[in-house]
């Protein structure tokens, strides 16, 4: 059965990439452009989907990765939906106050096709 | 570490990085005018951060170096450890030229200029930071390491432990004991243990004596730990890389197997918030510390429902990406759509039926609904200039240089729209005029000083609807044509003669012949052999007009006229011989009816007495070949051309049938090219007419009569 991944970034260059490989892998893909966007999609889309593992960027307009994992937790559907990040190497500090926000784990960017998958598979299996 | 390169994926990175660019220079410029508030900042930091991601993921190395220096100075800008003056903000505008330069070296496959950048990545690190800067760098390398190491947090020695090669599988015995936060945060332990058995051999203890009785069980905290024993090759390091997201709330106890040396280190205390969640007594219920942790399990149970929902993007953005292909083909459609309507229409008319007749009054509605379609459809082609006009700041800047002279750039009507294909064929024209602009047309800075002017020069650069075309006008602030040195040039070249009465405006136009030029000596930036001609022609190329007023001492204003499209044009439909042609509007002056009284034959030609002057008159239907000799003109009628840098011209033609919008077709791709021909089109009694390529047929007629006659041509100053 196919699993939903929700990205969220505001920069399409990334959502493409992200999709080409998730889908490519059988995984059906949601897409939001910022934190705002991401939470309005969840509202709309997580009725009748379950969203099974949310992919989100830190800097965003209108609303940062923080502020939507924050977002998320808050809301009881979503509680226990692994959350990973998408930050740089060095981001030590970013990393850490994702974590704080409610993030399961993340991704250092740049990414391989197989790292990504491999993050995917350790926070939902 | 670069994701194969996909390039759809690299061409949006590209589009986006065009975006983002933008983006970035109409923040910094913001910036400079003294918008600091941090929107404005995080904005242009975001635009750059984009980049550099997009270009990690491409291994595009040159260009992420150069960004992360920018962004790291970006960030210092937004965190207020580098204040935001004017010349960090020139270093900044600069810093986002050279990365534009990075995006086009990197699409175009060509090595960057690493000096180039490298002077700016000086200029960025030197900027005054108050000696933050070296200690943020240290801290950075830092943490790069760390990031490097998986098994950082409690125990940063063992990371450079690198155990030695091991022989066959060791055991390990690893355990630990998740916090209630690792499960508030959606981690799970079976996923770890899952991890864990992909390593190797695994035998799990699970340890439930920290279980309170049922009734006080809180389904929010953690009681359960688990001890296992694992088989496995890999080395500590790979270990612990599986405890990487769970570091701090999940205390993880690693005991090597026996014999292999390492610095054990201790487990932390778990952390005080979990001691708090974590009851106190332990009698031992039934196991389920997995329900507890809620959602992951359910979310594993995908229902159906996700696997039959479609892959499309949940964005509920306002626009959509088509291939323009399709788009083209559409137009295409809605043209074919547009002639047979026409047809259709011709049929009507031609079957007697009348005017208001039910088939007439249909059809007129048809041909309402098949104009907005039109319309429409053309609209989708239609983007604002913006695209064209974003470019042009750092224009500004770069002759601004390269002149000495300041200037300004204020822009208007960005948003306007035109079809795509005339966007992309804008810039040329737009970069000449803005060049000329500043090169010719302010004065140096003393002269500005003195005639009362600030002394930055203001280009000013607008689009606007106008009539069913689009306006685009440069003006400069500048002294204005000096008419005398135009006149005192043309007259030297041979424009024309020593004695000749010019109007202003007439001597304003010399600028616009070929091979004019009044720069003293040719400048680095207009002396490149590109003339205002040149502009001229492709802006005529486009179906365009270009005209020029100046004010001496006020400046000068270059308006350029454009179709909307190219896909449909105003023509002349006109009779040559048995054919019917189509001559572009924008081409025609006006229209003469040759008299007797008014040719004179030369011997190699003809010329008309066109009230002072005496153009070629050039008969289309020989020069195409429809007939052997030359029609008596007086038969005919005849149409005042404005050729490309030949003057004027008059075409003769059989008679004149009216003037419509057609759909142009291309020629090249339906049949094969025809010299003197432009493209195709369709009329409404359903018979092809050409569309006549104005130049060519005078270059044609001049092929002609060098054959004929082996005298100079009379019509050009050559």
């Amino acid at each position: 059965m196919s699993k939903t991944i929700l990205t969220v970034d505001d920069s399409r260059t990334m959502r493409d990439m992200l999709r080409m490989t998730l889908a490519g892998e059988g995984f059906t893909v949601l897409e939001a452009e910022d934190g705002v966007h991401g939470l309005e999609v969840m509202a709309e889309k997580g009725e009748e989907t379950t969203i099974n593992v949310i992919i989100t960027d830190i800097n965003m307009p209108r609303m940062d990765g923080f502020g939507f994992i924050e977002g998320v937790r808050k809301d009881e559907r979503h509680r226990g939906t692994p959350i990973l990040v998408l930050t740089t190497e060095s981001d030590t500090a970013k990393k850490m106050r994702a974590k704080a926000a409610g993030a399961t784990g993340w991704i250092v960017k740049p990414f391989t096709p197989a790292k990504l998958l491999e993050a995917v598979r350790r926070v939902a299996g | 570490m670069s994701i194969d390169p996909n390039e759809e994926v690299r061409a949006t990175f590209y589009q986006e990085c065009e975006e983002r660019l933008g983006d970035l220079e109409q923040g910094l410029l913001q910036m400079e005018k003294g918008a600091h508030d941090s929107e404005t900042v995080n904005a242009v930091f975001r635009a750059v951060h984009s980049i550099k991601g997009g270009a990690g993921a491409f291994g595009m190395d040159p260009l992420v170096r150069f960004a992360h220096v920018f962004e790291t100075t970006l960030d210092d800008m937004r965190s207020n450890r580098l204040p935001i003056t004017q010349e960090v903000m020139r270093v900044m505008l600069r810093a986002a030229d050279v990365l534009s330069d990075h995006v086009t070296c990197a699409r175009d496959g060509v090595v960057p200029d690493e000096s180039h950048s490298a002077a700016l990545v000086a200029a960025m690190q030197a900027l005054d930071r108050g000696g933050e800067h070296a200690a943020g760098d240290a801290h950075e390398a830092q943490a790069a390491g760390h990031g490097a190491a998986p098994s950082a947090g409690s125990a940063p020695g063992l990371a450079a432990v690198e155990p030695p090669a091991p022989t066959g599988p060791r055991e390990w015995q690893i355990s630990f004991r998740p916090a209630a936060s690792m499960y508030a945060k959606a981690n799970d332990a079976v996923l770890l243990l899952r991890e864990l058995s992909r390593l190797g051999q695994l035998t799990v203890t699970l340890d439930t004596s920290g279980l309170p009785p049922l009734d006080e069980i809180d389904p929010e905290s953690s009681y359960l730990s688990w001890s296992v024993r694992l088989q496995t090759e890999a080395s500590e390091a790979e270990i612990r890389e599986i405890f990487d997201f769970v570091e701090e709330e999940c205390p993880l106890e690693i005991l090597p197997p026996a014999g292999a040396k390492t610095a054990d280190a201790p487990p932390p205390a778990p952390k005080p918030a979990a001691a708090v969640a974590a009851a106190p007594a332990a009698p031992p219920p039934p196991k389920p510390a997995e329900p507890e942790a809620s959602a992951p399990p359910a979310a594993a149970a995908a229902p159906a429902a996700a696997a039959r929902a479609p892959a499309a993007p949940a964005a509920a953005a306002p626009t959509i990406r088509v291939d323009l292909e399709r788009v083209d083909r559409l137009i295409n459609l809605v043209g074919e759509l547009v002639i047979d309507q026409a047809v259709l229409a011709q049929r009507v008319v031609e079957a007697g039926l009348a005017r208001s007749s039910d088939v007439a009054v249909g059809l007129e509605e048809l041909e309402q609904l098949t104009r907005e379609i039109q319309d429409s459809v053309m609209a989708i082609r239609a983007q604002p200039v913006r695209s064209v006009f974003q470019r042009m700041p750092r224009l500004v800047r770069e002759v601004c240089s390269m002149t000495g002279k300041p200037a300004q750039l204020v822009t208007e009507g960005e948003g306007t729209e035109v079809d795509k294909t005339v966007i992309e064929r804008l810039t040329d024209p737009i970069t000449h005029m803005i060049r000329n602009a500043i090169d010719h047309g302010l004065e140096p800075v003393a002269k500005r000083l003195a005639a009362g002017k600030p002394a930055e020069g203001t280009i000013r650069l607008s689009a606007r609807h106008r009539s069913g075309r689009i306006v685009i006008e440069v003006s400069d602030d500048g002294g204005g044509i000096n008419r005398d040195v135009v006149r005192k040039k043309a007259i030297e070249r041979g424009l024309i003669a020593a004695g000749a009465t010019l109007s202003d405006e007439e001597t304003d136009n010399l600028i616009f012949l070929p091979g004019f030029s009044t720069a003293e000596t040719i400048t680095d930036v207009s002396g490149r052999g590109v003339g205002m001609d040149v502009v001229r022609r492709s802006i005529q190329d486009l179906g365009g007009r270009i005209s020029i007023t100046s004010i001496p001492g006020k400046g000068s204003t270059f308006s350029m006229s454009l179709p909307l499209t190219l896909a449909v044009l105003d023509g002349m439909v006109v009779s040559v011989d048995t054919q019917t042609l189509v001559v572009p509007l924008t081409a025609i002056i006006e229209t003469l009816q040759p008299r007797t009284g008014n040719l004179y034959d030369l011997g190699s030609g003809t010329v008309m007495a066109v009230r002072e002057n005496y153009v070629p008159l050039i008969d289309v239907g020989a020069v195409l070949g429809y007939r052997e000799e030359a029609a008596p003109p007086t038969n005919g009628v005849t149409l005042l051309v404005e050729s490309e840098g030949r003057g004027r011209v008059a075409l003769l033609v059989d008679a004149i049938q009216g003037q419509r919008q057609v759909v142009i077709k291309s020629l090249e791709s339906n049949y094969g090219r025809v010299e003197g021909i432009a493209a195709a089109t369709i009329l409404g009694d359903g018979r092809v007419a050409l569309i006549l390529d104005v130049d060519a047929v005078i270059a044609c007629r001049r092929r002609l009569a060098y054959r004929a006659a082996d005298i100079p041509q009379l019509e050009t100053a050559s």
